[in-house]
């Protein structure tokens, strides 16, 4: 396989926590051996639940966290670690995206100051070359100079996460880490925002993690997707491929919950139940409680990865056509 | 919405506001008054009618609009307004020298709390629950018994007081706002520590620090006054306004405006400081949704 360039290799990373004041303390797996791989241009969509660990993972990605165990690549070498000056460097060529902008921003300071931060951090150019490319990078995501003296509360939630997305790029980054950008956005905005940020991805060759939940937006923006379930990667494999003929029947359940326009073709899956706890996860496959064709086997076994003939990997005892030898994104 | 402008002065300055809400009555003379105060502090060695340490024997104990006195003279003829002028100058010097320290340390303390965590936390919120339980006035008792007392030295240790109430605010609100999407936006886009403390969390936080000293200015005037009350503190022949008080106590049947005029001075100007900072409080906290 060619190195992408971000290869996460079967990273996990648990949390402690002490159930009542006196009981033991127990560890919740949030993310449990995932591998993934990046190519360089392209958008990796990564969805699932919430608490699936679908936002650990990309803080992990970004180095924000380390992992318990396994290796984060970025570009074949391994990140270094958190909070020292090397990982400050590193962080001009990768950057983030939040789910909620006003949090995102100070409050108190103006738009073009923000955007213009990661330039003075970094020290890079004088400071009226700061403000120039400040402001062209406000014009790149549809902002104008009223809006740069503005402060975060005073522009719209489309127009914030376009100040954060300008911040983002202002260090022309080659990897950005998006988590859940635009579900607290209207829809009509969202399409906004997400053709910004295809228009600018093609311009500077941009890398993507895309995470979210929205399928919509997923099958718009990426070329290829990750199912994430309880911390565990379900199903991976061209973003076409999965959503118009998913193999997993956690992926079917989430690809027949997207709205249609029109008559339902389709039926659709309700699964049972609610995502179960972290700290408790069940036997063997961790989706058997709410699998509709579960069987015996899934209580004891922890299924592994099989390859598809279409290239893409499942871990489903249901799904057997390959032998299980190929890890995931491999 | 707006205030948040007219305090932090952060805004671009172009736009105006649009809505001015009245400021209320007492909190304008407050405001006049303490600028009328730190007007005389600056200006003491020019508005003094006479020096502070000056005599008029003649006129001893004379009382208020005296022709030449026109707040009388104490029990060695110095001129009462000449002496309250100048101690005005010596209390606010002592009150700001020791909040600004008392502030700057307990900010430092707490946002070291703050990002170290662990065992640093835990030996600095010992420090401050130290401070807080020990009574105040009996540390500067011995300290000032054992080493003597310099204006600097009681300023350093007017500096102490509060201390431990700045490191528990700022390290609270440091957590919280390290929790909040712009500090750690601030980290990811990788900026050190101290320029995600000084430019972000600081001015975010600054609002509850700024109340938090105007709650702590009076009191240190009041402990000044205290300690030099008790001739611990400010020493003749240099005068303060507590040390005013505790000097003229021995004249209060014979001739009440020797303390009078301090006493009144202390009050007026603790009151109106509190005011201000009540209002602050209210204005910063609007100012911040």
């Amino acid at each position: 396989m060619t190195a992408g360039i971000l290869d996460l290799q079967g990273i996990s990373r648990s949390y402690s926590t002490r159930q009542g004041l006196f009981g033991k303390k127990v560890p919740v797996h949030a993310v449990d051996e995932v591998s993934l791989s990046l190519k360089e241009g392209q958008t990796l969509a990564l969805v699932g639940e919430s608490g699936s660990g679908k936002s650990t993972t990309g803080r992990i990605a970004l180095g924000l966290e380390r992992p318990n165990s396994g290796y984060v690549l970025f570009r074949g070498t391994e990140l270094p670690a958190t909070d020292t000056p090397a990982w400050r460097r590193m962080r001009a060529q990768m950057q983030m995206i939040y789910q909620d902008p006003l949090a995102a921003l100070d409050r108190r300071l103006s738009i073009i100051d923000q955007v213009r931060e990661p330039l003075d951090i970094h020290d890079i150019g004088s400071a009226s070359k700061r403000n120039n490319k400040a402001l062209a990078m406000l014009d790149a995501v549809g902002l104008n100079a009223s809006h740069a003296t503005s402060l975060p509360y005073q522009l719209s939630g489309g127009q914030r996460q376009r100040a954060v997305l300008a911040r983002a790029l202002i260090m022309q980054p080659a990897l950005l880490v998006c988590d859940e950008p635009v579900s607290a956005l209207d829809v009509s905005i969202q399409a906004q925002v997400v053709n910004v940020l295809m228009d600018l991805q093609k311009e500077l060759r941009l890398s993507l993690l895309f995470i979210s939940h929205d399928l919509k937006v997923v099958r718009q923006v990426s070329q290829s997707m990750a199912v994430m379930y309880l911390g565990r990667i379900v199903e991976f494999g061209e973003t076409h491929l999965l959503l118009s003929n998913p193999t997993h029947p956690y992926t079917k359940a989430l690809v027949s919950a997207v709205p249609v326009a029109g008559r339902r073709t389709r039926e659709r899956i309700i699964l049972k139940g609610e995502p179960p706890n972290p700290a408790a996860r069940p036997t063997g496959c961790a989706f058997h409680p709410r699998c509709a064709i579960a069987r015996p086997e899934c209580v004891s076994v922890c299924p592994t990865f099989s390859t598809l003939p279409d290239g893409r990997s499942v871990a489903c005892h249901a799904v057997h056509t390959n032998p299980p030898t190929k890890e995931v994104g491999s | 919405m707006n205030m948040m402008e007219e305090v932090s002065e952060t805004a671009a300055g172009t736009r105006k506001n649009t809505k001015h809400h009245p400021i209320p009555f007492t909190v304008i003379a407050s405001l006049l008054w303490i600028v009328f105060v730190v007007g005389i502090a600056l200006l003491a060695d020019q508005i003094a009618p006479y020096r502070y340490t000056a005599l008029d024997l003649p006129n001893r104990l004379a009382s208020p609009f005296h022709p030449r006195h026109l707040l009388g003279t104490d029990e060695l003829g110095r001129d009462i307004l000449s002496r309250l002028i100048v101690s005005v100058r010596i209390s606010v010097l002592v009150a700001l020298a020791a909040t600004l320290i008392s502030a700057w340390f307990g900010t430092t303390m707490g946002f070291a709390a703050a990002h170290f965590r662990g065992r640093v936390e835990q030996f600095i919120l010992m420090l401050a629950d130290f401070q807080a339980a020990m009574p105040f006035l009996i540390l500067s008792l011995s300290v000032l018994a054992f080493f003597g007392n310099a204006l600097p030295l009681f300023i350093g240790l007017m500096g102490l007081y509060g201390w431990e109430r700045y490191a528990r605010i700022a390290r609270g609100l440091a957590i919280a706002a390290s929790a909040q999407g712009y500090a750690s936006a601030a980290r990811q886009l990788g900026a050190s520590p101290m320029q995600v403390y000084l430019r972000h969390i600081l001015p975010n936080i600054s609002s509850t620090l700024i109340v938090s000293m105007t709650l702590t200015f009076p009191e240190i005037i009041l402990m000044e006054s205290s300690l030099s009350f008790l001739g611990l503190g400010v020493q003749p022949p240099m005068t303060s306004l507590g040390n005013m008080l505790g000097y003229g106590r021995e004249y209060m049947t014979r001739a009440p405006w020797i303390m009078f005029a301090p006493a009144a001075l202390i009050v007026t100007t603790t009151l109106s400081i509190s005011l201000l900072g009540d209002w602050l409080r209210d204005r910063l906290d609007k100012g911040l949704q």
